[in-house]
């Protein structure tokens, strides 16, 4: 509680003791950090399941069906940019798109390592606690909305509020993102490695957005940062392990940050604290 | 929510109505409360092709009209005798529901002064007039109005379409989507948003002399574009302009004769994916609806935020 006194105005005398100055989290706590549910699987275990003539619903319980009977790695043939597809998977995982996704693709995961051979439609792996997704095309608009961990690879284009809302995790594009990417994020970091559309990190309260092009315009409480060394080296790591071929050099991309102290942080995650527990 | 679509084959005449049809069926999710065709078959060399409605569909009364048979006869035969007296000669008249005509005919005087005139007539609407439009939109899902209308085996270069969902007005055919832009031939719209400077606009293009049939936000969009056409306006400019001088959150598609163009408003609030080949474009809401028309893999995108896009058929 240190550093925060009671303020008492007009409207409110309420002890403001902020969500963040609270201790939640040791390390020496005892939490299990596994899901109900949760089940051993084999990678080399694999197996394919055809969407063609199912729904979302449907293709979702088979994944599930897949996982009980420990398979590790399942290839989705035929997703014909089917909406909701691969959602709510708490588990490890590869799992593997051989097409497009619609809309809210692969939502609400922790844990799959998942690659889309093709293109993502709005609100692609929103809400993601960890794990790993590449896109090989584009991505829709809110691509990585509300991300809470894990990296999310888009290799081609992003749509419009890319990042929106995100509150942890990497995002990385190798192209082009659309207008107001990064709007209200609160942590994480978003990489893109060409231009970004007008109101770039509009409202954000935190977090780091690096440039490897140019900004069309830069929205309201988002600044230019100053890169550093790690940071550099960060950047060229996760470019070269996405695969990404960017024609800028890590050193050569620009930070931004947010330019007002509207946010206290400080503590960690619970994706994070699944990292330290390991 | 509301999902539109189009699609424009290059210098190609193929089954545009089965093409349209399987793609807005795909958005049936985003609208099921009506669904609107707008066609462009082979323009006619000679005449002009009219499609109008002479009651409406009620929407608790699907498939059923509150007019009666009498009604609709004495209706129909006025909107005869007005073209008669205008010295209009149809030549081909065919009718899918009591309700809504096709009529091919022969006619060289003022269009303007013929349409006003015949939406005269109680409860007359006229959906298009054009050398190659044809605008069907009815209560139901694409496939309802398909095999209402028989629109499976339509013939043409392109076309746009509309599923609805009703926000901003009633249930029922004149609030239905596409618009044609009255009185101009061969331009149509279809829209997904809301405008929110609509009675501002459509005060001005009122004065203009333009008139309105629905309260629809989505028509002023038709009229707007095709009174910029009317200045001598290219297509392209004119929807670069709407961009700022229509208000809200919208993306729309618009037709005419011969093109096809797709505009997003500043925010990108509203989606489009865009499948575009040497042979074909095709644009909709979603990607779900373009994969109705192609099965196999293909490579699409979104249009970023304020971008106008325009085909040549």
């Amino acid at each position: 509680m240190a550093g925060i006194t009671k303020r008492t105005t007009a409207f409110d005398d309420e002890n403001l003791s902020g969500r963040s100055q609270k201790l939640y989290f040791e390390v020496t706590e005892e939490e299990n950090y596994t899901y109900y549910g949760n089940h051993e699987v084999d990678f080399n275990k694999r197996t394919s399941i055809d969407c063609e003539g199912i729904d979302a619903h449907e293709l979702n319980q088979k994944i599930r069906d897949a996982i009980r009977k420990g398979y590790g790695s399942i290839v989705i043939k035929n997703p014909g940019a089917k909406h909701s597809l691969g959602v709510g998977i708490l588990n490890k995982l590869n799992l593997i798109f051989e097409g497009s996704l619609g809309y809210f693709g692969i939502g609400c995961i922790d844990g799959p390592t998942v690659r889309v051979n093709g293109r993502v439609g709005w609100s692609c792996a929103e809400n993601m606690m960890s794990g790993k997704v590449v896109v090989e095309n584009n991505a829709g608009s809110c691509f990585g909305a509300a991300l809470r961990g894990g990296d999310l690879i888009v290799k081609g284009d992003a749509g419009a509020r890319t990042g929106i809302d995100m509150k942890g995790g990497t995002i990385l594009i190798g192209g082009n993102a659309g207008a107001y990417t990064g709007f209200m994020m609160q942590r994480g970091r978003i990489i893109v490695c060409g231009d970004v559309n007008a109101n770039m990190g509009d409202s954000m309260y935190d977090g780091i957005i690096f440039v490897g092009g140019e900004p069309h315009s830069l929205g309201t409480d988002c600044v230019p940062g100053e890169m550093n060394e790690h940071e550099v080296r960060w950047l060229e790591q996760k470019i070269k392990n996405a695969e990404i071929d960017c024609k800028v050099p890590a050193s050569k991309f620009k930070k931004y940050v947010a330019g007002r102290m509207l946010w206290n942080y400080d503590n960690l995650e619970p994706a994070e604290k699944k990292g330290i527990l390991g | 929510m509301c999902g539109i679509a189009g699609v424009i084959n290059k210098q190609k005449t193929v089954n545009v109505g089965e093409q349209m049809g399987l793609m807005l069926q795909g958005l049936k999710h985003r609208g099921p409360d009506s669904t609107g065709y707008a066609m462009y078959g082979t323009p006619l060399k000679k005449g002009f092709v009219m499609r109008f409605k002479i009651s409406e569909n009620e929407a608790e009364k699907v498939n059923a009209t509150v007019d009666s048979p009498a009604d609709l006869k004495n209706r129909k035969n006025a909107v005869d005798s007005i073209l008669k007296k205008h010295g209009a000669k149809v030549t081909k008249e065919s009718s899918s529901t009591p309700y809504a005509f096709r009529y091919i005919f022969d006619f060289k005087g003022d269009l303007t002064d013929l349409a006003t005139e015949i939406e005269t007539v109680e409860k007359t609407e006229i959906l298009s007039i054009g050398k190659g439009l044809e605008l069907i939109k009815d209560l139901g899902d694409a496939n309802t109005v398909s095999n209402q209308y028989g629109l499976d085996k339509f013939m043409g270069t392109h076309g746009i379409g509309h599923t609805r969902m009703a926000t901003e007005s009633d249930v029922d055919i004149k609030s239905a989507h596409p618009y044609w832009a009255f009185p101009f031939e061969d331009v149509s719209v279809v829209h997904n948003g809301q405008l929110t400077n609509y009675w501002g606009n459509r005060r001005v293009l009122e004065r203009k002399g333009y008139r309105f049939n629905s309260n629809c936000d989505s028509e002023i969009i038709a009229v707007y574009i095709a009174d910029k056409m009317a200045n001598g306006i290219e297509l392209e400019k004119a929807m670069h302009d709407s961009l700022d001088e229509l208000d809200g959150v919208f993306t729309y598609v618009v037709a005419t004769k011969d093109q096809l163009g797709m505009a997003k408003d500043h925010m990108a609030a509203k989606p489009m994916v865009i499948y575009e080949s040497k042979d074909i474009v095709a644009c909709a809401s979603e990607e779900v609806a373009i994969r109705n028309i192609f099965p196999h893999e293909i490579k699409t995108y979104d249009p970023y935020e304020a971008e106008v896009k325009v085909w040549q058929a």
